[in-house]
């Protein structure tokens, strides 16, 4: 009895706060855990895609290929040629996409909001469309400056509508004239394709969204516009957060929303512009993976966003390693496997639990 | 959206005039009554323009006689058999759509819905595109259509359907369902030679173009029972938009309400897409600016909104037809007209009553 008394006594000293701290540091390690295993997944996943397809090779094989290539093994030309390019398009494109997604949510606080809702899709796509129609483009790494550009104009123009005299200070207006001119864009572009049905046999690949059939060369010349947009957004978690809460607390907080809001959908435009330029629009990466990982992980955008960059590999990697495996002969653009493998995903998550905003 | 606003002398407020005859009394707010008539005469102008214009130019005055069958034989084919049908239906289609946007956004409280958030253009677009694809009969396109958007809406429905269907649930389904929709049909487009895809690829950008008089009873029959049932409704919903703890302490059976105007919204944009194909721009549009013009949901606000989609729709396909040097699809038209209107309007609107 006297024992149990002191235990019962040590149970409820001060120092306790000790264990509150390690309470602490066990939340923050679950996550930590979780967010390492995620990015180990990642790596098999990107072997995954670079040992299957069409022509299955050894892991040996890969690793003699990214190590001592010679060319003259067909295994590791392969492997060199065509798998590594689109491996890690789709990891630095599924990444970018999915935090930018995550940034546009944060940053208009509506679960609606995608990257697309700035006009960066339709930009590309008429711009693509464009220069298809007027100069007679073949191949896609041509379309890829084009659709940069389209992207970047596009999204110019609707900060410029949007911005004037919104003095709201919420980003309705912004996501309106977003909305508007992507409408207007888009229409533009199906004038065009209908007026000229040799641009639209030719550029319906290109919408439907592939990391197939680019060179790394393409990919290395838009790394950079990724990987300053993504570590851009990752540094910004914290105003993130405090942009979540209502648009007054933010302001009571000192925080300058205005201006957090333009910098921040600044870098969405970058990181979306990339990537569609590359890839062409690969539309629910950027709604689907933030809404996935905040049930992962709650709202907490200092972990939501590393979590969107691993998930968002890993989504479109396997998206496109599943398109290529699914077919007897043939493959399906990872575009379209995104659609269909993470719709049902989606509905899944909406249903199961009160789907955080 | 604007909360209403409760006055305690409700009649007395500038603008809102009651109208007595014995026992019923009616209270109007005669801005907006004012602004239906003046559309009304706009689009009766308009229609008798777009009836003028085309390879045939005929004037004004006979225009109007021929419609009612005292024009010479010629002219009362143009105008009976071909211009009038393809008004009718264009204002039709106008209608139908504003007013399903105003029902949705009414419904769902978030300024960026419009009724193909659940999947309704998605849905009749992937039935369209598989069904010309295959080489299916021309004739049965708009019976695809309903029957894909109709299906995908009642998908959307039952997967959101837990104790009820909130708002976020829905829309979530609704663009899970749509993008899987979406993507399915760009399976088929990019693995079908494209002389099969280029007949559902020009469907799929919406025209009122060869409208005959069985697409314009379908849609007078359809417009007549939905717009009288969304009449019927606005009151209830407009108590939904306080809330729905309070719309039930009041008396309203909430989820029954909620699913039936969602079921009337749906069945308006239904009956639009698989008439003139998937129109875009102009359920998501239309409704804001009437909002802007006439302030919140009322009878009358539904009217007005029903107005302007048929006019803009009827101007759209005028310009479409006659002003452009190649002659577009009004689909092509309402995002091109509008959208820039639509910017002016943010422009000039100043903040906050957008929403």
């Amino acid at each position: 009895m006297a024992g149990v008394a002191v235990s019962a006594n040590r149970r409820i000293k001060p120092a306790d706060w000790r264990s509150d701290r390690g309470r602490a540091s066990v939340g923050a390690g679950w996550r930590g855990g979780v967010l390492v295993v995620g990015a180990a997944l990642m790596l098999v996943v990107g072997l995954a895609s670079l040992r299957f397809g069409s022509h299955p090779v050894s892991t040996s094989a890969v690793w003699q290929a990214l190590t001592q290539y010679d060319p003259r093994n067909y295994d590791q030309a392969v492997v060199r040629s065509q798998r590594l390019p689109r491996t890690m398009i789709a990891l630095g494109v599924g990444a970018a996409l999915a935090v930018a997604g995550a940034t546009m949510q944060a940053i208009t606080r509506n679960p609606l909001a995608s990257p697309s809702v700035l006009g960066v899709s339709s930009g590309a796509s008429f711009a693509v469309v464009t220069a298809v129609f007027a100069l007679g483009l073949t191949s896609v790494t041509q379309y890829v400056w084009f659709a940069f550009a389209g992207a970047v104009a596009a999204s110019a123009l609707v900060f410029a509508s949007g911005s004037v005299g919104d003095r709201s200070g919420t980003p309705v207006r912004l996501t309106l004239a977003g909305v508007a001119i992507s409408a207007m864009l888009s229409a533009w572009t199906s004038a065009l394709l209908l007026v000229s049905k040799e641009t639209y046999d030719q550029v319906r690949f290109w919408f439907a969204g592939s990391v197939a059939g680019r060179d790394l060369g393409t990919f290395l010349a838009v790394a950079p516009f990724l990987l300053i947009g993504v570590v851009a957004c990752v540094l910004m978690a914290h105003q993130f957060n405090v942009l979540s809460m209502s648009e007054d607390a933010a302001r009571a907080l000192g925080m300058n929303t205005t201006r957090v809001r333009l910098i921040a959908a600044g870098f969405v435009v970058i990181l979306t512009g990339a990537s569609v330029s590359v890839t062409g629009p690969i539309a629910f990466v950027g709604l689907a993976v933030p809404h996935m990982v905040r049930s992962l992980v709650g709202a907490d955008y200092r972990w939501v966003l590393p979590y969107c960059l691993v998930v968002g590999g890993i989504f479109l990697m396997a998206a496109d390693l599943i398109g290529r495996l699914i077919l007897p002969s043939g493959e399906i653009q990872a575009g379209i496997v995104t659609g269909l493998v993470g719709a049902p995903f989606l509905v899944y998550l909406a249903r199961k639990r009160s789907v955080a905003t | 959206m604007a909360t209403p606003g409760i006055s305690p002398y409700p009649a007395a407020r500038p603008g809102r005039r009651t109208l007595r005859r014995g026992p019923i009394s009616a209270r109007f707010n005669t801005r907006v009554l004012t602004l239906i008539l003046v559309l009304t005469i706009v689009l009766l102008a308009v229609g008798v323009a777009a009836m003028m214009l085309g390879s045939l130019h005929i004037p004004a005055s006979d225009v109007i006689t021929s419609v009612f069958g005292h024009g010479t034989t010629q002219q009362e084919f143009v105008v009976r058999t071909l211009r009038l049908p393809r008004v009718l239906v264009a204002i039709m289609v106008g209608a139908a759509l504003a007013t399903s946007g105003a029902i949705f956004q009414g419904l769902v409280r978030n300024p960026l819905v419009s009724p193909d958030i659940i999947g309704i253009d998605a849905g009749a677009n992937l039935f369209v595109t598989f069904w010309l694809v295959f080489g299916y009969a021309y004739r049965f396109v708009p019976v695809a259509a309903f029957a894909g958007a109709v299906s995908t809406a009642i998908m959307v429905y039952l997967l959101s359907l837990r104790g009820g269907i909130a708002n976020d649930r829905l829309i979530l389904i609704g663009i899970g369902v749509a993008a899987a929709a979406a993507a399915l049909t760009t399976l088929i487009v990019v693995r079908a030679p494209i002389d099969a895809v280029r007949p559902a690829q020009i469907w799929s950008i919406g025209s009122v173009y060869g409208a005959d008089w069985s697409d314009v009873r379908l849609m007078a029959v359809a417009l007549g029972v939905l717009l009288a049932l969304a009449l019927a409704l606005t009151w209830p919903m407009r108590v939904l938009q306080l809330g729905e703890d309070r719309a039930r302490s009041l008396g309203l059976p909430v989820e029954r309400l909620r699913l039936l105007v969602l079921l009337v919204g749906s069945a308006l944009a239904a009956v639009a897409v698989a008439v003139a194909g998937p129109v875009g721009f102009v359920a998501l549009m239309i409704p804001h600016i009437a909002r802007l013009l006439a302030g919140p949901l009322t009878g009358m606000t539904l009217l007005l909104t029903g107005l302007l989609g048929g006019v803009f729709l009827l101007v759209a396909d005028v310009v479409g037809q006659h002003v452009m040097p190649v002659s577009l699809p009004v689909g092509v038209l309402t995002s091109a007209i509008g959208a820039p209107y639509f910017l002016f309007l943010l422009f000039r609107s100043g903040k906050g009553r957008l929403a």
